[in-house]
Formats: C-alpha cells, sequence, structure tokens
C-alpha cells in the first residue's frame, strides 16, 4: 500500500491532492479482490504501468492547459510578451554565442583521438622559456625518454607552390615520419609518410591538406603520384589529409619529410624542430617533466659547452594559447554572463509587476480551489512560455553572431578558423533557456505562493507593499550594478586600445603597399642572381608613377618578430641571453626612408656596401643605448652573425614584435653583405613602397614588373603596411565592439528596469500622492521625490557596481596594456552615464507623477 | 458529424446515467456492462472525471459513505443535464455511423 502511496507522487499536485486518497481506495479493492502470487504479480504490473501513463498523461493535460492559459493571457499584452521574448533572446543570445567561441578556443578537446595526452616538448634556455629543438637534441630526447608512446618533429616554412596554374605562395610542414602517428592522423586517400621518405636523397614526397587539394587540383582522387614543384624542387603526391586535419595551425596546407643528413646533427643550437609526444598511457605530464629535465641535465654533463644551463619544458599541446588570448574569452563571457543576469533581472522585474496586478486574479483562482502549487506551476510555465522562443531566437542570434567572432580565434591552434555550430551548443542554449526561464520565473511565482490569504480579493487593497517593492528594488539594482561593471570594463578596454593604437610603431605606415616575392633556392641562391632580382624589380617600380620611394627587407616589422640573434661587443662570450640578443633584417638602401624610420646618426646602407667591402651595419637607438651609453657609435665595431661588423648609421627603434610587445635592438645589414649560402632564410623577400597612388591602381603594374623579371615568381600578402599595424589590435576592437554592444544593451535595459519600477510605484502609489496633492504639495516636491525614489537606486546600484568593476578590471589587467583598473575618467564617465540614464528612466514616472489628480486618486477607493 | 466522445468518457456517462455513483462503482459497472471487456483503471478514471468536472458533463455531490468502504466518506458523481445531452449526442452519433456501416454490408458476424 505504501508503495502504491509513493508510486502516485509521479502525478502533478494538484490532481494526487484531489484524488490520490479515491485512488488509494480503490487500489485496496483490487488488492483484496486479488489471491495468489500470480494474480498479486499481475495486479503490480498492471498498475506501475498504469499509473506511468496516466502520471504523465496527466502532467500533459496540466502543461498544456497551462500553456493554453498563458497564450491566451499573453495574447492579451502581445507588448508584454515581445519585450520580454526580445529580452530573453538578447540574454541567451549573447551567451551562446560568446560559449560557442570560448568552447571551441578553449574547451573542446583538441581534433586528435586522445588528446589529453599529447605534449609540446621544447628546450628551455637562459632567456627563453620554450625554444625549439635542434635536430641533435630531438633525436637525443626521442631515444632516452621513457613517457611517451611517440614523439614526432615538425616545423613550418612557406614555399612556393608550383602544381595547376599559377604559382601559389603557401606555407608547408617539414615532419618527421612519425608526427602523424603521434597525433593519430591518417591522410584521407593515398599513404602516410615511411621511414624510407625520411631518408636523404630519397626523392621527395608530399601531403597535401583538404583545401589546397580541392583548391587547386579540383579534389581530383587521380593527384596521387603527381609531381608538384615545392620552391622549384619536384615532389611526388603521395597523399591527401582529412578536411578537419590542421597542424601545427591552419595556415599550412602542405606536409614534407624532414631528410636530415649526418650535418643537420653537428649544431646543437641551430634549433627549429618543434616537437609534439604523446604521453604513455597512465604517465602523468609531471613524470614526463620530471624525466625530461633529468635527461636535459644528463645532455648538459655530456655536451657542458653546446648544452650548457639547457632544460626541457613539457606543455599540453592544448595549453599552446596566449594569455591574451584566454583573458579576452574570458572577458567575454563575464560580459555576456552580464548581459544575461541583467536579461533575467528585467524579466523577473516585467513579471512581478504583471503578478502585481494580477494579483486579483490570481486570488480569485486560489479561491476557487486552485492550490498554490497550481499556481506557481501555472506561473513558471508562462515564464518558460516567453523563454523558450527566446531560447530559440537567441540560438538563431548566436549562429549569426558566431562568424563575426571569429577573428578571436587565435591562429595557433590545430583547429578550423570558424567555431562550428554543434550539439554542444544548442545543449548550452537549451539548459539556459530552461534556467533562464525558471530564474525570472522563480520570483514572482514565490511571491504568489507566499500570497495564499485572500488579500488580493479585498477591493481596493493596494497591491504591492513594501516587501515587494524592496524586491523589485533589489532586481533593479542588480541590473545597475551589472551595467556598471560591463560599462567599466568596455571603457577600460576602449581606454587600453586607444593606448595601444597611440603606440608609436617608430615608422609611418600611411602610403605604404607591400608584398612578398619569396625567392626559392636554390634558384637563388646566390647573392649576385639575387641582386640582379632586387636591382631591376626595385628600378622598375620606382619609376611607376606616384612611387616615391622602394626597398627590400627580410621581413617586415610586425609580421615577423623572430630572427633574433646574439650581439657582441670587445669579444665577450655569445648567449643567447635577452640582454644580448637583436633582431637581425637585411635591406636594401632606401628601406629607412620607404617606411619614414628616422635616420638619427651617419648613413644608410648603400650598393657600394659589397661582399668585399668591411661588413657595416645600420644599428637601432637602443642597440646603441645598451652597448654605447653617451658615446659616438659611429665606427665601432661589434660581433653578430659570424661576422664582425661596424657601425655606420644609427635609426630609429621600429616595434618588430608588434605594438604590445617589447622589441629586441635592430640590427639592419646591406643586403649585398648577404654571402652565398649563408642565412638563406634572411634573404630580403618584402617588398615595400611608398606612394601616393592607392595600391588597387599600383598592384598590377607591379605584379606585371615582377613578372617581367621572373615569369615564375609567386608574389603573395599583397597588403598595406596600415592592414598589418591595424592586425595588431584587430581581436582587441572586435572584442571592444562585443563587448561595447553588450554594455550598451545592457544601460539600456537597466533604464527599462528604472522606469518600469518607478512607473509602477507612482501608479501604486497615486493615492498618496493625490493625498499629498490636495494637502498643498507642489508638482516640483512631487517630481523630487519620484525622482529621489531613482536616485537612491541608482546611488546603491553605481556605488556596489564600481566596486565589483574595480574587481573585474584588476581580473582583466593583463588585457590593459598598463591603464590602470581605477582609471579615474573611466568610472567618472560610466557614474555620468548610469545617472543620466537613471534621471532618463525615472523622469516620465516623475512626470506623470506630478499630473495626478488628487479628487481621482482618492475616490478610486 | 461531431467530434467522437472519449470511450472512458461515454462509458462514465452510462454508468451515472440511473445512478450517483463513487469511483469504484464506476469501474465496477463500466467492468459489468461490457462483460469485463473495459476495466477503467483508477488513473484513467479519474483524469477523466477531472476533465469531465471542468467541462461540465458531471458534478461532485456531497460525501456519504459508502456501505462497501466500511463507513469511509467516498465522493460520488451525478451526471448533469449537459451530461445528458452529450450522451444522447454520441448515441446518436454512434447509431448514425453503424447504420452506415450496414448500408455499405457490414453486419457484425453475417454470413
Amino acid at each position: 500500500m505504501r508503495f502504491y502511496e509513493a508510486l502516485l507522487h509521479l502525478y502533478p499536485v494538484s490532481f494526487r491532492g484531489e484524488y490520490g486518497a479515491e485512488m488509494c481506495a480503490i487500489f485496496a479493492q483490487r488488492r483484496r479482490g486479488a489471491s495468489g502470487a500470480a494474480a498479486i504479480l499481475a495486479l503490480w504490473v498492471d498498475v506501475i504501468w498504469e499509473v506511468v501513463f496516466n502520471s504523465i498523461a496527466a502532467h500533459w493535460d496540466v502543461l498544456r492547459q497551462d500553456v493554453r492559459y498563458t497564450a491566451r493571457a499573453l495574447a492579451r499584452t502581445p507588448g508584454f510578451a515581445i519585450t520580454a521574448i526580445l529580452v530573453a533572446a538578447l540574454g541567451i543570445g549573447a551567451n551562446t554565442a560568446a560559449f560557442t567561441v570560448t568552447d571551441f578556443v578553449l574547451i573542446r578537446p583538441l581534433p586528435f583521438p586522445q588528446p589529453e595526452r599529447l605534449v609540446n616538448l621544447s628546450e628551455r634556455l637562459p632567456g627563453y622559456t620554450e625554444m625549439e629543438l635542434s635536430p641533435a637534441t630531438y633525436r637525443d630526447w626521442k631515444s632516452m625518454s621513457k613517457s611517451f608512446e611517440a614523439m614526432g618533429g615538425y616545423t613550418d616554412i612557406p614555399v612556393n607552390l608550383v602544381g595547376q596554374g599559377d604559382p601559389e605562395r603557401i606555407y608547408s610542414a617539414l615532419v618527421t615520419a612519425d608526427l602523424l602517428p603521434v597525433l593519430g592522423a591518417q591522410p584521407a586517400i593515398g599513404r602516410p609518410f615511411t621511414a624510407a621518405d625520411e631518408r636523404k636523397g630519397s626523392p621527395g614526397t608530399v601531403l597535401l591538406g583538404y583545401g589546397l587539394w580541392k583548391a587547386q587540383f579540383g579534389g581530383d582522387p587521380g593527384v596521387l603520384g603527381r609531381k608538384v614543384l615545392l620552391d622549384d624542387a619536384a615532389y611526388i603526391v603521395i597523399g591527401v589529409m582529412p578536411p578537419d586535419f590542421h597542424f601545427p595551425s591552419r595556415e599550412v596546407e602542405i606536409w614534407t619529410p624532414f631528410q636530415f643528413g649526418v650535418g643537420d646533427f653537428e649544431d646543437r643550437n641551430n634549433n627549429y624542430v618543434y616537437c609534439v609526444a604523446r604521453l604513455k598511457s597512465g604517465v602523468s605530464i609531471e613524470q614526463a617533466r620530471a624525466e625530461m629535465s633529468v635527461i636535459a641535465a644528463r645532455l648538459e654533463r655530456q655536451y657542458p659547452k653546446e648544452n650548457a644551463k639547457h632544460g626541457a619544458t613539457v606543455n599540453r599541446l592544448r595549453d599552446g594559447l596566449s594569455n591574451q588570448s584566454r583573458l579576452l574569452l574570458i572577458a567575454l563571457c563575464g560580459a555576456a554572463g552580464c548581459l544575461l543576469l541583467i536579461s533575467c533581472a528585467n524579466l523577473a522585474n516585467l513579471l512581478l509587476a504583471r503578478g502585481l496586478v494580477r494579483q486579483k486574479e490570481l486570488a480569485v483562482r486560489a479561491a476557487l480551489g486552485a492550490g498554490r502549487e497550481r499556481l506557481v506551476r501555472q506561473l513558471i510555465t508562462e515564464s518558460l512560455v516567453l523563454a523558450i522562443p527566446g531560447g530559440v531566437l537567441g540560438v538563431l542570434l548566436a549562429v549569426t553572431a558566431v562568424p563575426l567572432l571569429a577573428r578571436l580565434v587565435p591562429n595557433s591552434l590545430p583547429i578550423a578558423q570558424t567555431p562550428s555550430v554543434d550539439w554542444r551548443m544548442l545543449i548550452f542554449a537549451g539548459v539556459l533557456t530552461s534556467l533562464t526561464g525558471v530564474a525570472f520565473g522563480v520570483v514572482p511565482a514565490m511571491r504568489a505562493a507566499g500570497n495564499r490569504d485572500l488579500s488580493g480579493l479585498r477591493e481596493g487593497s493596494r497591491a504591492g507593499g513594501g516587501r515587494k517593492e524592496r524586491v523589485r528594488s533589489i532586481l533593479v539594482i542588480a541590473e545597475l550594478v551589472a551595467s556598471v561593471v560591463l560599462l567599466v570594463s568596455s571603457g577600460l578596454l576602449m581606454r587600453a586600445l586607444w593606448k595601444v593604437q597611440a603606440t608609436d610603431p617608430g615608422f609611418r605606415a600611411d602610403g605604404v603597399l607591400t608584398l612578398r616575392t619569396a625567392l626559392p633556392m636554390p634558384k637563388y641562391e646566390k647573392t649576385a642572381v639575387r641582386e640582379a632580382f632586387y636591382t631591376r624589380v626595385l628600378s622598375g617600380v620606382r619609376q611607376l608613377p606616384g612611387v616615391s620611394r622602394a626597398a627590400y627587407i627580410s621581413f617586415l616589422p610586425m609580421v615577423m618578430g623572430g630572427g633574433i640573434f646574439p650581439a657582441s661587443v670587445n669579444g665577450e662570450l655569445l648567449s643567447r641571453d635577452q640582454s644580448q640578443t637583436a633582431s637581425m633584417r637585411f635591406v636594401t638602401p632606401g628601406f629607412f626612408s620607404a617606411l619614414s624610420i628616422p635616420l638619427h646618426l651617419g648613413r644608410d646602407v648603400s650598393e657600394s656596401d659589397t661582399i668585399d667591402t668591411p661588413f657595416v651595419a645600420v644599428v637601432s637607438q637602443s642597440f646603441v643605448r645598451r652597448y654605447w651609453p653617451n658615446e659616438n657609435p659611429l665606427g665601432r665595431h661589434f660581433y653578430f652573425a659570424t661576422h664582425d661588423r661596424m657601425v655606420v648609421g644609427v635609426v630609429g627603434d621600429v616595434r618588430v614584435r608588434g605594438l604590445e610587445r617589447n622589441s629586441e635592438p635592430q640590427v639592419y645589414l646591406p643586403y649585398n653583405q648577404l654571402q652565398d649560402h649563408t642565412f638563406e632564410f634572411y634573404s630580403p623577400k618584402d617588398l615595400v613602397v611608398r606612394s601616393d597612388a592607392p595600391p588597387a591602381t599600383l598592384v598590377p603594374s607591379i605584379r606585371r614588373i615582377i613578372q617581367s623579371v621572373d615569369r615564375q615568381q609567386p608574389i603573395s600578402n599583397v597588403r598595406t603596411m596600415g592592414d598589418i599595424v591595424e592586425t595588431q589590435t584587430a581581436s582587441r576592437s572586435i572584442q571592444l565592439r562585443v563587448l561595447g554592444a553588450f554594455a550598451a544593451m545592457a544601460l539600456l535595459l537597466a533604464g527599462i528596469g528604472i522606469h518600469g519600477l518607478l512607473s509602477f510605484t507612482v501608479s501604486q502609489r497615486s493615492q498618496e500622492i493625490g493625498v499629498r496633492i490636495a494637502f498643498g504639495a507642489c508638482p516640483g516636491d512631487i517630481l523630487v521625490m519620484v525622482l529621489r525614489q531613482g536616485a537612491r537606486l541608482a546611488a546603491v546600484g553605481v556605488a556596489l557596481g564600481a566596486v565589483l568593476a574595480y574587481e573585474a578590471g584588476r581580473a582583466m589587467e593583463g588585457l590593459l596594456a598598463g591603464v590602470t583598473p581605477a582609471d579615474a575618467p573611466t568610472f567618472l564617465t560610466v557614474i555620468g552615464l548610469t545617472l543620466a540614464m537613471t534621471l532618463i528612466g525615472s523622469l516620465l514616472p516623475a512626470l506623470r507623477a506630478t499630473r495626478v489628480d488628487p479628487i481621482t486618486a482618492i475616490r478610486m477607493e | 458529424m461531431p467530434d467522437a466522445l472519449p470511450v472512458a468518457t461515454f462509458h462514465i456517462l452510462l454508468a451515472l446515467s440511473d445512478d450517483d455513483r463513487h469511483g469504484y462503482a464506476i469501474i465496477q459497472d463500466v467492468a459489468a456492462r461490457t462483460g469485463g471487456e473495459l476495466r477503467l483503471s483508477a488513473g484513467t478514471l479519474y483524469r477523466s472525471i477531472q476533465r469531465m468536472l471542468e467541462q461540465g458533463l458531471i458534478v461532485e455531490v456531497r460525501d456519504r459513505p459508502a456501505p462497501e468502504f466500511d463507513d469511509e466518506r467516498r465522493r460520488y458523481y451525478r451526471i448533469t443535464p449537459l451530461g445528458n445531452a452529450v450522451a444522447r449526442a454520441e448515441t446518436r452519433r454512434l447509431a448514425q455511423l453503424v447504420k452506415l456501416a450496414y448500408a455499405k454490408g457490414f453486419a457484425p458476424e453475417s454470413a
């Protein structure tokens, strides 16, 4: 019997309350009628099935009834319904979009089998926590370590691909044959690399990326066995990787095996092999770290000179993400969360106001026998009926917004550019929708439940006493707090963006067009051959109308931050310590004037600096400050990149590593002093052109000139220097735009919240206001009375908000580029904005209050 | 032709047509009249009763002791005029349907 009573709990409470006793009685009757174990068993089977079926049906009945009732009620107040649905859609949409991007970048496992076991291995050198390995170190680590199931190496280099049609500049990765097995990846068609492909001298083989295969080879499966030219060397296509394979980053579109020869293992400090490994199952990353530091120490003993102070770093592949990207996304989620909070508070307030107006109706229903549970259920259904269309709309909003947020996906991860919309997003949105529905429904529902006495029925009773107003005030204050936090955060980020944008890059970007002609080796391995190319291209370009300057450099600032070499004066020991390194670039004469980098002392490099004349260098001011403070640097010598060099000029510093990072001092070397077969990687490849002509007309002419010099030479990375500088702040400005939009919506919602609350109090207190006016209060007094209520809310909201905003600012200090989280102008502006919004929100209800007619107000009773 | 009445509803109306009955009595009456073929479960019964009360087909009459329940007070239900009308309409609908079927040559167990 007790079991049957428990079973009845499956029914809706109201139904059980009404008919539970009767049903128990009927069950008892049937139970008495059943004799024998078989009959009793049959009875139970029958009863359990019957209760489960009917309880679901009964719940369904209630739900249908409530939904029908709600739909009728909402249809009577379409304005309310539309507002509520839009507010819910905004909150849910913003959060779903933020979640999708964050989940994609930070949470979702990498698209490899058992990705949690994949780690990056790197060397730790003085001044560098993560340095690539030399082939020798890679070989030693691989053979000595026991923590890993497999280990592979790679490095990415840009190459010129000649396959079908125009030559193309693409990124390729050199990989060891065991890299794909480490990742657990397989070609979609064709075969993976084997040890034979890695042998020095065996014919070159490539795997194509899926996108490249589709674009260049039309997705032709007959591509296997076809020859392609990479930097003029022939390779045979042996396979195509699957569409979702991006490694090490999504820019890489082609993979070829390393072919290490004996010579490659000689220099233990020629570090260019990135190392990725798969932990053995059951081995923790800490165990691997411990083992690797033992191995590094052993190698240090073995090679005391080359490996001095070399350690090992082991990090999860998933964590290969800058702190800034992480913070950007977390801030985005926090902002979205604030917006959702505000949406919920606003909706709760809307429903509360409605609930108070409907108090009479609810009281009538209670008097007619609807239980308290039944009313709460009805109200929650009502809020869910509003939340669910809001959720659907929110998902649509998020689906549209996600591609706009793609710029927040950092390039450094082996994942696609645009987050895919998947079931995780839908589940998230679903959970959020139900939580939102319950959250904003529950306060009004509790309110209704607390009102079991029939006071609502008493004619003329003022709905909404002090306690109710307090709940509503708290909700409005919460909205204000959240919007202050959002406004201050966006304000701080805006100041940070301005500050970064105002950073002097060290050159003038406007009017400068850049493009890259990466000269393939060995065709251009001789310096003289390259010189002929540069001279013909530059003299052609300089003659174009509108062009004032043109020059070549190894790598553009901000595009390539590395290329760092140690420099020494007076034969001190060279180390890669950051206090001794400088960036190395080879330039043609005229580079400084092309980028308007000021020449402070001495001269530019010149055509007469050749391999046969003394090696010279132009250095930046910070280089001079480091080695010869307060001395004349001209004519001084220093040892740098295998040669002694003499300073002939001093130029201004350039932000090589970008606007937000410190850069090493710069050393510029004349392009003709780049010896054959050395530093081929540094041979000038980026063309900079300063001109008045618009890029659109300039580019075709430059293209023609380059093609007339070398028909096979691809041209890539055509963009203005201004674009390059702008990319520096692209993710910041996207984030700011999103956050700013959130903050604006938040402020608007808070304003609506204040307006709603005050309008309501004014209408509730119209009797009291009428009495006041009757007793001689002038409109000014009434106005001040209402405005004061708004001001009180704003004061509390702003005060609490400011404290929280300061904390939020401290949490994202890493994004603020040195702007203090207590930035006074930001806080003052935000406080001003919030107060203005409060005033606007309160004004209408306050004016309405002054127009209360005392006679009508009192007569209404 | 009006919509068909749910079977349970129709049977409950029939059970209440001659006398006020409580829940268990309705179940027994329906079972007896259908030769044990239709046994309403408690849940089905009360879900139907709830809906019929809302629709005004039946009303609850004052509690009175049920002899077979040892003095416990039970709820009794009575058919309303509306309930009567609905039952008649359903009967008419079924009769017409049967007439239609006969006209088409369907007859129960006819050779």
